[in-house]
């Protein structure tokens, strides 16, 4: 007797199989995100999940969840417009280092700096995997990819720093050999009030690692797990990545501060006093 | 169903075109608002900031053009009516969520606030050159509706049913305002909310499960749902089946298109607004919209007064184009006039349309200021001339 | 009347946009005329000349531009002297008669001057001196009628600032009607 998987019932499974690689991240990276949800003391109905474009771009089309394929580099704003008609609902942003940090730099700053209640689960595998390996925001210096076939000389965002200074309120990173420590912190990142961020270290065997000479899949998930060292709340300054250089791993951050709701309310509460009806939504 | 009176200013008002378009919104039950501050369309989000917290509203102002255009399609998800608000510069940056709006079916509005372009342009001065950017800005095939105000009471009016015609039609709806109109004050009459007709948001009454995003039934318009209802639902930008799922195949994408475009072109009599005025006798008909139809109606007069029987025909709705209603006129009408502050957009439509049967004349005007009523006068007057000698030679024929 | 283009004109501050706004609301609001008021935006517009064009009429407004005032007030010398050019030959010349020398007038031009800042101070605020001018203007041209000006007054002030600025307007108002 064959026992159904239970993050099965998470899943669209009328859409699989799935167009990913064999040995790509993001199949684990949603195993860890269904056990996050299913932890998180939130009903599914309550969760939306939104992603931009690309082969993370996917993750929300094989959720059996509210799920919302956008445009490329949009998901946080589309999310902060789903998350202010509803405040009810907890959003969370699925998407890669492409999308989310080059096209949708600017987006995911503001969502910070306004500590927006969203979640952003930023899966980065230094490249754009869907149209062929270029060159991204993270992929470090002298990686190989086909829009730096000389090897990269562009200084790449440190994110869990990026994030931190731009205002967010927990930063954590793993790679997609830290399962449970994965799935903990994106089960945290969603429990959390305000903008929390997640980034999830992943392998592109088929693009990324084979012009960098890194191997198959298990040979990348082998190098994850060699190369990397966990350090709850290291100093965001130093874990920048370097190419086949260490990296650290750990919940970095992890700070209160009030939401964009909880200002909303605090200065219309002042501003029109007993008049004030706290905002609710739109429903 | 009758509009929410928290939202609705009952009275007369001495309004500008920007400031009756935020109650507009208001009235229509528009409670989302994302924008980005451009000039000449600022006083709309301006008011909306000061006026949306007591009304249970919420306006954000967001990063960017971009940000905004897609930021309100969640909220749309969300449950909320919401719109944006720009200008040519910003509509530019819209565009890619123009047709994110057309493909997912999200019911939005966009106002465009029009000034002189291209680029930075003339900010402060009006312009319609951004007409055929709402029609076809968007990559790929789709269809919108476009409403051109052409006084305050109208931005009003028209926001109004801008939102009606989202909703009825799960289409991004263009509020097409000048400069000239958003900046114009003038007495605006705000009926009671009991007065005020709102289209609601037609959700499905199918149970999670049998529910399927875009199954559009003969009215070809599919039924929503919104994020929390339970209905683990799936939308996306890729061309997609009746699930909402991706469907990457050449049969797929014209049956997902088609009904995009046939939705709108199928029920374009019923969407079409028409201001018409003595065209039944007319040798010369002018066709104008927004701001520039109270110039050419100051024209007509002049023209009329020199017995020439002129009539008027004004798009309240740009788009679709009334391409029946000018055919027909075309049979008795000699020439057709078309001034607008651009250089010739909605008249490559209306020649078009006409395709020869009558004479059509432009009058191109750059923007920064509204034509000389003389300027359309003497092209209404040389429309007439011309018209006639084309008639004798028909006749010498 | 059939219409009657108006320039109010002056410098950023003085409150020359609300003086076109409470007589364009006074016509059309409380009055059964129609208004229109156009105002110049942009860098240009802010902190030195600044003005708003008023057309009144007893028909629907068409064409929404002023081109050739036939009352022009002026607030300030800069703005009497740019806007006088296109003035028509027998306007009405409504000027702060301490601010403005009135320069270069046309023959058939009737001039009315009035101290409205002067007149403001005594009231206590030399911010009102625009609602002196409305009460002012409202007497010499005699366009709207004095009741329908004052509603428009209260409705257009800050909430608390009625009781003063009426006081203002009716300063204007009775200043204007001494000289007829």
């Amino acid at each position: 007797m064959s026992r159904v998987n239970p993050v099965n019932q998470y899943l669209r499974m009328d859409r699989m199989p799935h167009i990913w690689c064999s040995g790509c991240g993001l199949g684990t990276t949603v195993n860890c995100f269904i056990r996050a949800i299913e932890n998180c003391g939130y009903p599914r109905e309550q969760i939306s999940i939104v992603s931009g474009i690309g082969c993370t771009g996917r993750v929300a089309g094989y959720l059996k969840l509210d799920s919302f394929h956008t445009t490329h580099g949009r998901p946080i704003p589309f999310a902060t417009g789903l998350k202010l008609a509803n405040p009810k609902l907890k959003v969370v942003v699925i998407s890669g280092d492409g999308d989310l940090f080059a096209i949708g730099g600017n987006h995911f700053i503001h969502a910070a700096r306004r500590n927006m209640d969203l979640t952003v689960v930023c899966v980065n595998n230094f490249t754009y995997g869907m149209t062929g390996g270029q060159l991204t925001p993270t992929t470090p210096i002298d990686a190989i990819s086909s829009t730096s076939p000389y090897g990269n000389f562009e200084e790449p965002f440190n994110l869990p720093f990026l994030a931190e200074s731009a205002g967010a309120v927990y930063v954590a990173r793993w790679t997609t050999y830290h399962v449970k420590q994965a799935a903990r912190s994106i089960r945290e990142a969603i429990q959390k009030n305000g903008l929390s961020f997640v980034e999830i270290i992943s392998p592109c065997p088929t693009l990324y690692g084979r012009r960098n000479k890194l191997g198959d899949g298990l040979a990348m998930m082998k190098a994850f797990k060699e190369n990397s060292a966990i350090v709850n709340g290291a100093d965001t300054r130093e874990v920048g990545l370097d190419f086949k250089g260490k990296i650290v791993c750990g919940k970095f951050i992890d700070r209160e501060k009030p939401s964009f709701l909880d200002m909303y309310h605090t200065t219309m509460a002042e501003r029109f006093g007993p008049f004030y009806e706290p905002y609710e939504g739109v429903q | 169903m009758k509009a929410d009176p928290k939202g609705v200013l009952t009275g007369a008002h001495f309004l500008d075109g920007d400031h009756a378009c935020c109650e507009g919104a208001l009235s229509a039950g528009c409670r989302f608002v994302a924008g980005y501050p451009i000039t000449p369309s600022t006083e709309v989000v301006e008011r909306i900031a000061a006026r949306f917290p007591s009304v249970g509203g919420m306006f954000i102002q967001m990063e960017d053009e971009i940000a905004s255009s897609i930021a309100i399609q969640g909220a749309v998800w969300g449950g909320a009516k919401a719109m944006t608000v720009t200008s040519g510069p910003g509509l530019s940056l819209m565009m890619e969520h123009v047709g994110l709006a057309a493909m997912l079916e999200t019911p939005c509005v966009f106002v465009d606030v029009q000034r002189s372009g291209p680029s930075t342009g003339l900010p402060t001065m009006p312009a319609q050159g951004d007409m055929m950017q709402a029609r076809w800005g968007s990559h790929g095939d789709y269809e919108i509706i476009a409403l051109c105000p052409n006084s305050p009471q109208e931005c009003y009016d028209l926001t109004i049913a801008a939102f009606n015609l989202a909703e009825e039609y799960r289409v991004p709806v263009m509020l097409m305002m000048d400069e000239c109109v958003g900046h114009m004050t003038e007495k605006v009459i705000i009926p009671k909310a009991e007065d005020i007709e709102v289209t609601p948001r037609r959700y499905t009454t199918q149970k999670p499960g049998k529910y399927l995003p875009y199954q559009a039934g003969r009215s070809e318009i599919p039924l929503m749902v919104k994020a929390g209802d339970g209905y683990l639902f799936h939308v996306t930008g890729l061309t997609h089946d009746e699930r909402g799922y991706p469907a990457m195949n050449a049969e797929a994408h014209d049956r997902c298109v088609r009904r995009l475009v046939e939705k709108i072109r199928n029920n374009a009599r019923r969407i079409i607004r028409l201001e018409e005025t003595d065209t039944a006798d007319a040798e010369v008909v002018v066709v104008s919209y927004g701001i520039t139809s109270r110039v050419a109606g100051k024209a007509i007069q002049m023209a009329r007064a020199d017995g020439l029987k002129v009539g008027h025909l004004r798009l309240i709705t740009a788009w679709p184009f009334p391409e029946k209603r000018l055919r027909t006129l075309a049979s008795h009408v000699k020439a057709f006039v078309l001034p607008e502050l651009n250089f010739g957009q909605m008249f490559l439509e209306l020649q078009r349309v006409i395709e020869g049967k009558s004479s059509c004349y432009p009058v191109p005007h750059a923007g920064g200021t509204v034509h000389e009523p003389e300027a359309i006068y003497q092209r209404i007057l040389y429309a007439a001339r011309h018209s006639r000698l084309k008639d004798k030679k028909e006749v010498a024929r | 009347m059939s219409a009657t283009e108006i320039k109010f004109a002056g410098l950023g501050g003085q409150g020359v946009i609300l003086a076109g706004i409470i007589i364009g609301r006074a016509a059309s609001i409380y009055e059964n005329k129609y208004a229109t008021l156009t105002q110049s935006f942009g860098p240009e517009a802010r902190g030195s000349a600044c003005s708003a064009q008023v057309i009144l009429s007893d028909e629907k407004i068409l064409y929404p531009y002023v081109t050739r005032p036939e009352i022009l007030m002026a607030l300030s010398q800069e703005a009497f002297n740019k806007f006088l050019p296109e003035t028509r030959d027998n306007a009405i010349v409504i000027i702060e008669e301490e601010l403005v020398r009135p320069k270069g007038l046309k023959s058939g031009m009737k001039v009315f001057g009035i101290p409205a800042t002067r007149l403001a101070e005594e009231l206590g605020r030399k911010m009102i001196l625009n609602i002196v001018m409305v009460g002012f203007f409202t007497a010499v041209t005699r366009l709207i009628d004095y009741e329908a000006v004052k509603e428009a007054v209260k409705a257009s002030v800050p909430h608390g600032t009625e009781h003063m600025n009426l006081r203002a307007y009716e300063r204007g108002y009775e200043y204007g009607q001494a000289l007829l």
